[in-house]
Protein backbone atom coordinates (compact mmCIF):
# COMPACT_ATOMS: atom_id res chain seq x y z
CA UNK A 1 0.00 0.00 0.00
CA UNK A 2 1.70 3.06 -0.87
CA UNK A 3 1.19 4.96 2.07
CA UNK A 4 2.72 8.90 2.73
CA UNK A 5 5.95 8.47 3.93
CA UNK A 6 4.68 10.78 7.17
CA UNK A 7 2.40 8.46 7.78
CA UNK A 8 4.72 5.41 7.51
CA UNK A 9 6.78 6.94 9.59
CA UNK A 10 4.44 7.45 11.92
CA UNK A 11 2.75 4.37 12.17
CA UNK A 12 6.31 2.76 12.79
CA UNK A 13 6.92 5.12 15.52
CA UNK A 14 3.73 3.75 17.03
CA UNK A 15 4.08 0.47 16.56
CA UNK A 16 8.00 0.95 17.89
CA UNK A 17 6.99 2.74 20.82
CA UNK A 18 4.43 0.44 22.36
CA UNK A 19 6.74 -2.76 21.65
CA UNK A 20 9.26 -0.53 23.67
CA UNK A 21 7.06 0.57 26.45
CA UNK A 22 5.17 -2.86 27.10
CA UNK A 23 8.03 -5.19 26.76
CA UNK A 24 11.92 -3.99 26.51
CA UNK A 25 11.66 -1.61 29.07
CA UNK A 26 10.39 -4.40 31.96
CA UNK A 27 12.52 -6.78 30.81
CA UNK A 28 15.56 -4.84 30.45
CA UNK A 29 15.12 -3.34 34.09
CA UNK A 30 15.17 -6.63 35.87
CA UNK A 31 17.90 -7.49 34.60
CA UNK A 32 19.28 -4.03 35.64
CA UNK A 33 18.23 -5.29 39.34
CA UNK A 34 19.50 -8.58 39.16
CA UNK A 35 23.65 -6.82 38.33
CA UNK A 36 22.96 -3.67 41.06
CA UNK A 37 24.66 -5.58 43.18
CA UNK A 38 27.38 -6.36 41.25
CA UNK A 39 28.27 -10.55 40.11
CA UNK A 40 29.54 -11.93 43.24
CA UNK A 41 25.74 -11.37 44.50
CA UNK A 42 24.59 -12.72 41.37
CA UNK A 43 26.60 -15.68 41.62
CA UNK A 44 26.12 -16.52 45.02
CA UNK A 45 22.43 -16.58 44.84
CA UNK A 46 22.42 -18.78 41.82
CA UNK A 47 24.73 -21.64 43.41
CA UNK A 48 22.12 -22.00 46.85
CA UNK A 49 21.85 -25.90 47.10
CA UNK A 50 17.85 -24.74 46.50
CA UNK A 51 18.54 -22.91 43.48
CA UNK A 52 20.30 -25.76 41.79
CA UNK A 53 17.95 -28.19 42.92
CA UNK A 54 15.25 -26.08 41.59
CA UNK A 55 17.17 -25.13 37.89
CA UNK A 56 17.66 -29.48 37.75
CA UNK A 57 13.83 -30.61 38.51
CA UNK A 58 13.41 -27.69 36.17
CA UNK A 59 14.98 -29.43 33.14
CA UNK A 60 14.20 -33.03 33.78
CA UNK A 61 10.60 -31.70 33.95
CA UNK A 62 10.59 -30.17 30.61
CA UNK A 63 12.86 -32.93 29.02
CA UNK A 64 10.35 -35.71 29.78
CA UNK A 65 7.33 -32.93 28.73
CA UNK A 66 8.86 -32.14 25.79
CA UNK A 67 9.49 -35.65 25.10
CA UNK A 68 6.30 -37.19 25.70
CA UNK A 69 4.83 -34.51 23.60
CA UNK A 70 6.60 -34.31 20.73
CA UNK A 71 5.80 -37.81 20.24
CA UNK A 72 2.08 -37.33 20.09
CA UNK A 73 2.26 -34.07 18.11
CA UNK A 74 3.26 -36.13 15.45
CA UNK A 75 1.16 -39.11 15.82
CA UNK A 76 -1.81 -36.66 16.60
CA UNK A 77 -0.96 -34.33 13.46
CA UNK A 78 -0.88 -37.56 11.46
CA UNK A 79 -4.04 -38.45 12.41
CA UNK A 80 -5.56 -35.30 11.85
CA UNK A 81 -3.70 -34.79 8.37
CA UNK A 82 -4.02 -38.22 7.50
CA UNK A 83 -6.68 -40.06 9.23
CA UNK A 84 -10.28 -41.19 8.04
CA UNK A 85 -12.05 -41.46 11.20
CA UNK A 86 -15.01 -39.17 11.17
CA UNK A 87 -14.49 -38.14 14.93
CA UNK A 88 -11.44 -36.00 14.14
CA UNK A 89 -13.03 -32.81 14.62
CA UNK A 90 -13.14 -33.68 17.82
CA UNK A 91 -9.93 -34.32 18.49
CA UNK A 92 -9.14 -31.30 16.35
CA UNK A 93 -11.07 -29.29 19.05
CA UNK A 94 -10.07 -31.48 22.17
CA UNK A 95 -6.40 -30.44 21.23
CA UNK A 96 -6.83 -26.78 21.70
CA UNK A 97 -8.28 -26.99 25.99
CA UNK A 98 -4.76 -26.19 27.18
CA UNK A 99 -4.89 -23.28 25.20
CA UNK A 100 -8.10 -22.11 26.64
CA UNK A 101 -8.09 -23.44 30.04
CA UNK A 102 -6.67 -21.31 33.01
CA UNK A 103 -3.32 -22.74 34.69
CA UNK A 104 -4.91 -22.79 38.17
CA UNK A 105 -7.33 -25.13 36.85
CA UNK A 106 -5.18 -27.50 35.32
CA UNK A 107 -3.91 -27.87 38.69
CA UNK A 108 -7.12 -28.19 40.10
CA UNK A 109 -7.91 -31.07 37.85
CA UNK A 110 -4.98 -33.19 38.82
CA UNK A 111 -5.68 -32.41 42.56
CA UNK A 112 -9.21 -34.07 41.88
CA UNK A 113 -8.27 -37.18 40.17
CA UNK A 114 -5.00 -38.06 41.52
CA UNK A 115 -5.14 -35.77 44.92
CA UNK A 116 -6.08 -38.26 48.79
CA UNK A 117 -9.54 -37.27 47.80
CA UNK A 118 -9.12 -37.83 44.05
CA UNK A 119 -10.81 -40.19 41.70
CA UNK A 120 -7.38 -42.48 41.94
CA UNK A 121 -6.31 -41.13 45.21
CA UNK A 122 -7.31 -44.23 47.53
CA UNK A 123 -5.53 -46.55 44.56
CA UNK A 124 -2.26 -44.59 44.42
CA UNK A 125 -1.96 -44.14 48.53
CA UNK A 126 -2.34 -48.23 48.52
CA UNK A 127 0.35 -48.58 45.86
CA UNK A 128 2.45 -45.80 47.67
CA UNK A 129 2.65 -43.60 44.48
CA UNK A 130 2.93 -40.05 45.14
CA UNK A 131 1.49 -37.43 42.56
CA UNK A 132 0.56 -34.51 43.79
CA UNK A 133 3.09 -32.68 45.91
CA UNK A 134 5.84 -34.96 44.33
CA UNK A 135 7.47 -34.46 40.72
CA UNK A 136 5.25 -36.90 39.09
CA UNK A 137 2.23 -34.56 39.12
CA UNK A 138 4.46 -31.62 38.51
CA UNK A 139 4.94 -33.53 34.90
CA UNK A 140 1.36 -34.13 34.13
CA UNK A 141 0.48 -30.53 34.83
CA UNK A 142 3.69 -29.46 32.62
CA UNK A 143 2.49 -32.27 29.97
CA UNK A 144 -1.00 -30.41 29.75
CA UNK A 145 -0.29 -27.23 29.20
CA UNK A 146 2.68 -27.74 26.79
CA UNK A 147 0.77 -30.20 24.80
CA UNK A 148 -0.94 -28.52 21.80
CA UNK A 149 2.23 -26.91 20.16
CA UNK A 150 3.58 -29.51 18.06
CA UNK A 151 0.59 -31.12 16.71
CA UNK A 152 -0.30 -27.33 15.95
CA UNK A 153 2.96 -26.64 13.89
CA UNK A 154 3.40 -29.88 12.44
CA UNK A 155 -0.82 -30.71 11.03
CA UNK A 156 -0.57 -27.49 8.37
CA UNK A 157 3.43 -28.67 7.44
CA UNK A 158 2.03 -32.25 6.53
CA UNK A 159 -1.18 -30.69 4.76
CA UNK A 160 1.07 -28.36 2.48
CA UNK A 161 3.26 -31.25 1.42
CA UNK A 162 0.48 -33.96 0.69
CA UNK A 163 0.93 -37.28 0.10
CA UNK A 164 2.12 -38.12 -3.39
CA UNK A 165 6.07 -38.67 -2.20
CA UNK A 166 5.37 -40.76 0.95
CA UNK A 167 3.19 -42.89 -2.19
CA UNK A 168 6.31 -42.90 -4.31
CA UNK A 169 7.74 -44.42 -1.62
CA UNK A 170 5.46 -46.85 -1.12
CA UNK A 171 5.29 -48.04 -4.44
CA UNK A 172 8.73 -48.47 -4.72
CA UNK A 173 8.74 -51.12 -2.08
CA UNK A 174 9.46 -48.68 1.15
CA UNK A 175 7.98 -49.94 4.60
CA UNK A 176 5.90 -47.44 6.55
CA UNK A 177 8.28 -46.96 9.10
CA UNK A 178 11.02 -46.44 6.46
CA UNK A 179 8.89 -43.82 4.23
CA UNK A 180 7.96 -41.75 7.75
CA UNK A 181 11.87 -42.10 8.41
CA UNK A 182 13.29 -40.99 5.12
CA UNK A 183 10.57 -39.28 3.61
CA UNK A 184 7.34 -37.39 6.21
CA UNK A 185 9.87 -36.65 8.74
CA UNK A 186 12.52 -34.74 6.89
CA UNK A 187 9.89 -32.80 5.15
CA UNK A 188 8.10 -31.31 8.40
CA UNK A 189 10.89 -31.27 9.81
CA UNK A 190 11.08 -27.13 10.45
CA UNK A 191 7.66 -27.29 11.62
CA UNK A 192 8.46 -30.11 14.29
CA UNK A 193 11.60 -27.67 15.40
CA UNK A 194 9.92 -24.57 16.06
CA UNK A 195 6.79 -26.90 17.70
CA UNK A 196 9.76 -28.43 20.34
CA UNK A 197 11.10 -25.07 20.48
CA UNK A 198 7.66 -23.59 21.55
CA UNK A 199 6.97 -26.64 23.72
CA UNK A 200 10.44 -25.94 25.44
CA UNK A 201 9.49 -22.42 26.61
CA UNK A 202 6.06 -22.82 28.08
CA UNK A 203 7.09 -26.03 29.92
CA UNK A 204 10.16 -24.39 30.85
CA UNK A 205 8.07 -21.42 32.47
CA UNK A 206 4.61 -22.69 33.59
CA UNK A 207 3.79 -21.43 36.71
CA UNK A 208 0.89 -21.08 38.07
CA UNK A 209 -0.52 -25.28 37.23
CA UNK A 210 2.68 -26.35 39.09
CA UNK A 211 2.04 -24.24 41.95
CA UNK A 212 -1.09 -25.82 42.47
CA UNK A 213 -0.22 -29.61 42.38
CA UNK A 214 3.90 -28.88 43.82
CA UNK A 215 3.44 -28.28 47.56
CA UNK A 216 6.88 -25.83 46.52
CA UNK A 217 8.67 -27.73 48.76
CA UNK A 218 12.55 -26.34 48.47
CA UNK A 219 14.76 -29.09 47.46
CA UNK A 220 11.87 -31.56 46.13
CA UNK A 221 9.14 -29.88 44.64
CA UNK A 222 10.41 -26.61 43.43
CA UNK A 223 11.47 -25.51 39.90
CA UNK A 224 12.60 -22.21 38.85
CA UNK A 225 9.86 -20.20 38.20
CA UNK A 226 8.65 -21.98 42.25
CA UNK A 227 11.78 -20.43 43.20
CA UNK A 228 11.14 -16.86 42.14
CA UNK A 229 7.51 -16.80 43.49
CA UNK A 230 9.37 -17.96 46.92
CA UNK A 231 11.59 -15.56 47.04
CA UNK A 232 9.74 -12.87 46.22
CA UNK A 233 7.04 -13.55 48.71
CA UNK A 234 9.67 -13.87 51.88
CA UNK A 235 10.99 -10.75 50.56
CA UNK A 236 14.31 -11.65 48.66
CA UNK A 237 14.00 -8.85 45.95
CA UNK A 238 17.32 -9.40 44.95
CA UNK A 239 16.92 -13.11 44.99
CA UNK A 240 13.54 -13.26 43.25
CA UNK A 241 15.39 -10.97 40.24
CA UNK A 242 17.81 -13.11 40.12
CA UNK A 243 16.69 -16.11 39.45
CA UNK A 244 13.83 -14.03 37.52
CA UNK A 245 16.40 -12.88 35.31
CA UNK A 246 18.35 -16.57 34.78
CA UNK A 247 14.72 -17.70 33.82
CA UNK A 248 14.43 -14.97 31.46
CA UNK A 249 17.96 -15.81 29.57
CA UNK A 250 16.85 -19.08 29.19
CA UNK A 251 13.81 -18.39 27.42
CA UNK A 252 15.59 -15.52 25.38
CA UNK A 253 17.55 -18.06 24.39
CA UNK A 254 14.59 -20.30 23.03
CA UNK A 255 13.24 -17.05 21.54
CA UNK A 256 16.49 -17.02 19.21
CA UNK A 257 16.26 -20.57 18.46
CA UNK A 258 12.52 -19.99 17.72
CA UNK A 259 13.21 -17.09 15.40
CA UNK A 260 15.71 -19.13 13.81
CA UNK A 261 13.50 -21.77 13.55
CA UNK A 262 9.81 -20.06 12.63
CA UNK A 263 8.26 -21.52 9.69
CA UNK A 264 9.38 -19.59 6.44
CA UNK A 265 6.08 -17.28 5.91
CA UNK A 266 6.79 -15.45 9.42
CA UNK A 267 10.63 -14.68 8.50
CA UNK A 268 10.90 -11.53 6.91
CA UNK B 1 -2.69 -44.20 20.57
CA UNK B 2 -3.09 -40.51 20.17
CA UNK B 3 -6.52 -40.27 21.49
CA UNK B 4 -5.30 -42.15 24.38
CA UNK B 5 -2.75 -40.00 25.60
CA UNK B 6 -5.07 -36.91 25.26
CA UNK B 7 -8.00 -38.29 27.26
CA UNK B 8 -6.05 -39.48 30.29
CA UNK B 9 -3.46 -36.14 30.16
CA UNK B 10 -6.28 -34.05 29.02
CA UNK B 11 -9.71 -34.79 29.41
CA UNK B 12 -9.45 -37.32 32.24
CA UNK B 13 -8.95 -34.45 34.60
CA UNK B 14 -11.06 -31.59 32.78
CA UNK B 15 -14.03 -34.34 33.77
CA UNK B 16 -12.92 -34.33 37.41
CA UNK B 17 -13.30 -30.67 37.16
CA UNK B 18 -16.77 -30.87 35.97
CA UNK B 19 -18.04 -33.77 37.77
CA UNK B 20 -16.82 -32.48 40.83
CA UNK B 21 -18.56 -29.14 40.34
CA UNK B 22 -22.18 -31.04 40.33
CA UNK B 23 -20.88 -33.38 42.81
CA UNK B 24 -23.06 -31.56 45.73
CA UNK B 25 -26.24 -30.66 43.43
CA UNK B 26 -26.57 -27.14 42.83
CA UNK B 27 -25.91 -26.41 46.38
CA UNK B 28 -22.79 -24.99 48.60
CA UNK B 29 -20.36 -25.10 45.82
CA UNK B 30 -22.26 -22.94 43.46
CA UNK B 31 -23.18 -20.76 46.40
CA UNK B 32 -19.57 -19.74 46.67
CA UNK B 33 -19.11 -20.21 43.25
CA UNK B 34 -21.68 -16.92 42.75
CA UNK B 35 -20.53 -15.13 45.98
CA UNK B 36 -20.49 -11.49 46.01
CA UNK B 37 -16.61 -12.29 46.01
CA UNK B 38 -16.53 -14.91 42.63
CA UNK B 39 -18.68 -12.13 41.23
CA UNK B 40 -16.41 -9.23 41.26
CA UNK B 41 -13.22 -11.31 40.68
CA UNK B 42 -15.51 -12.25 37.72
CA UNK B 43 -16.90 -9.11 36.61
CA UNK B 44 -13.17 -7.29 37.00
CA UNK B 45 -11.58 -10.36 34.56
CA UNK B 46 -13.88 -10.41 32.19
CA UNK B 47 -14.02 -6.54 31.51
CA UNK B 48 -10.36 -6.42 32.01
CA UNK B 49 -9.98 -9.34 28.94
CA UNK B 50 -12.15 -7.37 26.65
CA UNK B 51 -10.50 -4.20 26.98
CA UNK B 52 -7.21 -5.62 26.69
CA UNK B 53 -7.47 -7.51 23.83
CA UNK B 54 -9.71 -4.66 22.32
CA UNK B 55 -6.64 -2.46 22.60
CA UNK B 56 -4.28 -5.54 21.46
CA UNK B 57 -6.14 -6.16 18.12
CA UNK B 58 -5.88 -2.44 17.01
CA UNK B 59 -2.29 -2.49 18.39
CA UNK B 60 -1.31 -5.53 16.67
CA UNK B 61 -3.19 -5.28 13.42
CA UNK B 62 -0.77 -2.03 13.19
CA UNK B 63 2.28 -3.80 14.63
CA UNK B 64 2.20 -6.41 11.72
CA UNK B 65 1.35 -3.82 9.10
CA UNK B 66 4.45 -2.17 9.64
CA UNK B 67 6.31 -5.49 10.14
CA UNK B 68 5.32 -6.61 6.36
CA UNK B 69 4.47 -3.63 4.60
CA UNK B 70 7.37 -1.14 6.24
CA UNK B 71 11.22 -1.58 6.22
CA UNK B 72 13.65 -0.70 8.27
CA UNK B 73 16.98 -1.54 9.87
CA UNK B 74 16.57 -4.07 12.48
CA UNK B 75 13.17 -5.07 11.20
CA UNK B 76 14.10 -8.62 12.21
CA UNK B 77 15.07 -7.93 15.68
CA UNK B 78 11.78 -5.82 16.53
CA UNK B 79 10.10 -9.21 14.57
CA UNK B 80 11.84 -11.37 17.55
CA UNK B 81 10.99 -9.44 20.43
CA UNK B 82 7.06 -9.63 19.37
CA UNK B 83 7.38 -13.31 20.52
CA UNK B 84 8.93 -12.08 24.25
CA UNK B 85 5.63 -12.70 25.72
CA UNK B 86 5.58 -16.41 24.21
CA UNK B 87 8.66 -17.01 25.43
CA UNK B 88 8.82 -15.42 28.78
CA UNK B 89 7.71 -17.60 32.14
CA UNK B 90 4.70 -15.62 33.23
CA UNK B 91 6.04 -15.46 36.75
CA UNK B 92 9.19 -13.42 35.55
CA UNK B 93 6.52 -11.66 32.79
CA UNK B 94 4.97 -10.43 36.90
CA UNK B 95 8.12 -10.09 38.19
CA UNK B 96 9.49 -7.17 35.67
CA UNK B 97 5.83 -5.44 35.71
CA UNK B 98 6.50 -5.47 39.64
CA UNK B 99 9.77 -4.50 39.09
CA UNK B 100 8.63 -1.17 36.46
CA UNK B 101 5.03 -0.61 38.37
CA UNK B 102 5.43 -1.63 42.09
CA UNK B 103 6.65 0.00 45.32
CA UNK B 104 9.75 1.33 43.93
CA UNK B 105 8.77 2.29 40.32
CA UNK B 106 11.37 4.14 39.00
CA UNK B 107 8.61 5.80 36.82
CA UNK B 108 6.92 6.83 40.15
CA UNK B 109 3.97 4.86 39.09
CA UNK B 110 2.90 2.48 41.57
CA UNK B 111 0.18 0.22 40.63
CA UNK B 112 0.63 -2.88 43.03
CA UNK B 113 -2.67 -4.01 44.27
CA UNK B 114 -4.64 -2.20 41.87
CA UNK B 115 -6.86 -3.44 39.23
CA UNK B 116 -4.73 -1.36 36.51
CA UNK B 117 -2.21 -3.41 37.83
CA UNK B 118 -4.26 -6.60 35.90
CA UNK B 119 -4.91 -4.51 33.02
CA UNK B 120 -1.10 -4.10 32.08
CA UNK B 121 0.13 -7.63 32.92
CA UNK B 122 -2.98 -8.71 30.25
CA UNK B 123 -2.05 -5.82 27.84
CA UNK B 124 1.74 -7.45 28.21
CA UNK B 125 0.68 -10.99 27.97
CA UNK B 126 -1.68 -10.95 24.90
CA UNK B 127 0.17 -8.85 22.77
CA UNK B 128 1.66 -11.68 20.15
CA UNK B 129 -2.01 -13.49 19.52
CA UNK B 130 -2.88 -10.88 17.13
CA UNK B 131 0.41 -9.81 15.42
CA UNK B 132 0.87 -13.92 15.08
CA UNK B 133 -2.29 -14.44 13.10
CA UNK B 134 -2.59 -11.20 10.75
CA UNK B 135 1.29 -11.53 9.52
CA UNK B 136 0.92 -13.96 7.38
CA UNK B 137 -2.11 -13.33 5.91
CA UNK B 138 -1.10 -9.67 5.12
CA UNK B 139 2.09 -11.15 3.75
CA UNK B 140 -0.12 -13.48 1.39
CA UNK B 141 -2.38 -10.45 0.70
CA UNK B 142 -2.00 -9.42 -2.74
CA UNK B 143 -0.31 -5.45 -2.44
CA UNK B 144 -2.08 -5.38 -6.90
CA UNK B 145 -5.52 -4.68 -5.53
CA UNK B 146 -4.55 -2.32 -3.01
CA UNK B 147 -2.77 -0.53 -5.87
CA UNK B 148 -5.09 -0.70 -8.12
CA UNK B 149 -7.73 1.17 -5.55
CA UNK B 150 -4.93 3.99 -4.88
CA UNK B 151 -4.60 4.27 -8.99
CA UNK B 152 -8.29 4.76 -9.24
CA UNK B 153 -8.15 7.41 -6.55
CA UNK B 154 -8.84 5.95 -3.39
CA UNK B 155 -6.94 7.85 -0.48
CA UNK B 156 -4.99 5.12 1.93
CA UNK B 157 -7.24 5.77 4.53
CA UNK B 158 -10.24 4.25 2.06
CA UNK B 159 -8.33 1.34 0.89
CA UNK B 160 -7.28 0.52 3.77
CA UNK B 161 -10.65 0.58 5.31
CA UNK B 162 -12.43 -1.19 2.19
CA UNK B 163 -9.52 -3.18 0.97
CA UNK B 164 -7.29 -4.47 3.45
CA UNK B 165 -9.06 -4.66 6.53
CA UNK B 166 -12.03 -6.61 5.31
CA UNK B 167 -9.44 -9.38 4.16
CA UNK B 168 -7.44 -9.14 7.50
CA UNK B 169 -11.09 -9.42 9.66
CA UNK B 170 -10.99 -13.28 9.76
CA UNK B 171 -7.28 -13.36 10.74
CA UNK B 172 -7.69 -10.25 13.58
CA UNK B 173 -10.96 -11.59 15.09
CA UNK B 174 -8.64 -15.77 15.56
CA UNK B 175 -6.18 -13.76 17.32
CA UNK B 176 -8.61 -11.62 19.33
CA UNK B 177 -10.50 -15.03 20.72
CA UNK B 178 -6.94 -16.65 21.49
CA UNK B 179 -5.79 -13.60 23.56
CA UNK B 180 -9.06 -13.49 25.33
CA UNK B 181 -8.77 -16.93 25.53
CA UNK B 182 -5.90 -16.36 27.49
CA UNK B 183 -6.68 -13.27 29.55
CA UNK B 184 -9.31 -14.77 31.43
CA UNK B 185 -6.76 -17.23 32.71
CA UNK B 186 -4.10 -15.64 32.98
CA UNK B 187 -2.56 -16.33 36.78
CA UNK B 188 0.92 -15.63 36.80
CA UNK B 189 2.10 -12.78 35.71
CA UNK B 190 -1.38 -11.08 37.14
CA UNK B 191 -0.48 -12.28 40.84
CA UNK B 192 2.82 -10.69 41.93
CA UNK B 193 1.58 -7.40 41.36
CA UNK B 194 -2.44 -7.34 41.50
CA UNK B 195 -1.98 -9.59 44.87
CA UNK B 196 -5.76 -10.57 45.71
CA UNK B 197 -7.58 -8.17 47.40
CA UNK B 198 -10.98 -8.88 46.96
CA UNK B 199 -13.49 -6.68 45.38
CA UNK B 200 -10.42 -4.55 44.28
CA UNK B 201 -7.66 -6.36 42.61
CA UNK B 202 -8.41 -9.83 42.40
CA UNK B 203 -9.07 -12.07 39.50
CA UNK B 204 -11.02 -15.20 38.66
CA UNK B 205 -8.18 -17.71 38.45
CA UNK B 206 -6.46 -15.76 41.92
CA UNK B 207 -9.70 -16.58 43.55
CA UNK B 208 -9.91 -20.22 42.21
CA UNK B 209 -6.17 -20.56 43.60
CA UNK B 210 -7.76 -19.42 47.21
CA UNK B 211 -10.25 -21.41 46.91
CA UNK B 212 -8.16 -24.81 46.46
CA UNK B 213 -5.75 -23.16 48.92
CA UNK B 214 -8.67 -23.43 51.60
CA UNK B 215 -9.21 -26.69 50.85
CA UNK B 216 -12.18 -26.27 49.45
CA UNK B 217 -12.17 -28.11 45.67
CA UNK B 218 -15.86 -28.06 44.76
CA UNK B 219 -16.09 -24.45 45.36
CA UNK B 220 -13.05 -23.88 43.41
CA UNK B 221 -14.58 -26.44 40.80
CA UNK B 222 -17.68 -24.53 40.11
CA UNK B 223 -16.17 -21.10 39.57
CA UNK B 224 -13.66 -23.30 36.91
CA UNK B 225 -16.77 -24.54 35.33
CA UNK B 226 -18.83 -20.80 35.46
CA UNK B 227 -15.24 -19.55 34.22
CA UNK B 228 -14.83 -22.34 31.33
CA UNK B 229 -18.36 -21.92 30.03
CA UNK B 230 -18.28 -18.09 30.07
CA UNK B 231 -14.87 -18.07 27.86
CA UNK B 232 -15.85 -21.05 25.73
CA UNK B 233 -18.94 -18.72 24.60
CA UNK B 234 -17.17 -15.56 23.63
CA UNK B 235 -14.41 -17.87 22.17
CA UNK B 236 -16.99 -19.67 20.05
CA UNK B 237 -19.10 -16.24 19.16
CA UNK B 238 -16.17 -14.44 18.23
CA UNK B 239 -15.05 -17.83 15.62
CA UNK B 240 -18.81 -17.66 14.33
CA UNK B 241 -18.35 -13.82 13.38
CA UNK B 242 -15.15 -14.64 11.70
CA UNK B 243 -16.83 -17.29 9.83
CA UNK B 244 -19.90 -15.14 9.02
CA UNK B 245 -17.04 -12.45 7.47
CA UNK B 246 -15.56 -15.07 5.23
CA UNK B 247 -19.19 -15.79 4.08
CA UNK B 248 -19.79 -12.36 2.85
CA UNK B 249 -16.24 -12.06 0.91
Amino acid sequence: MSVPRPARLGLRAIALGYLALLLLLPVGLVFEKTFAHGLSSVWASLSTPAAVSALWLTLEITLIAVFANTIFGVVCALVLVRGRGRARWLLDLAIEVPFVISPVIVGLSLILVYGTTGWFGKWLATHGIGVIFNPLGMILATMFVSLPFVAREVAPVLREVGTEQEEAAATLGASRLQTFLRITLPSIRWGLAYGVVLTTARALGEYGAVLVVSGNISGHTQTLPLLVDTRFYNFDSTGAYTAGALLAAISIFVLVIMTMTAPDKRRL
Amino acid sequence: MATGYLSVIVLLPIAAVVASAFSGGVGASWSAATSPVALSALKLTLISAAVVTAINAIMGTLIAWVLVRDSFPGQRIVNAVVDLPFALPTIVAGLTLVALYGPDSPLHINLAYTSTAVFVALLFVTLPFVVRSVQPVLHALDAEMEEAAVSLGASSATTFRRIVLPNLMPSILSGTALAFARAVGEYGSVVLLASNIPFKSQVMSVFIFGEVENGSPHAAAAASVLLLAISLAVLLGIRGLARLGRGHR
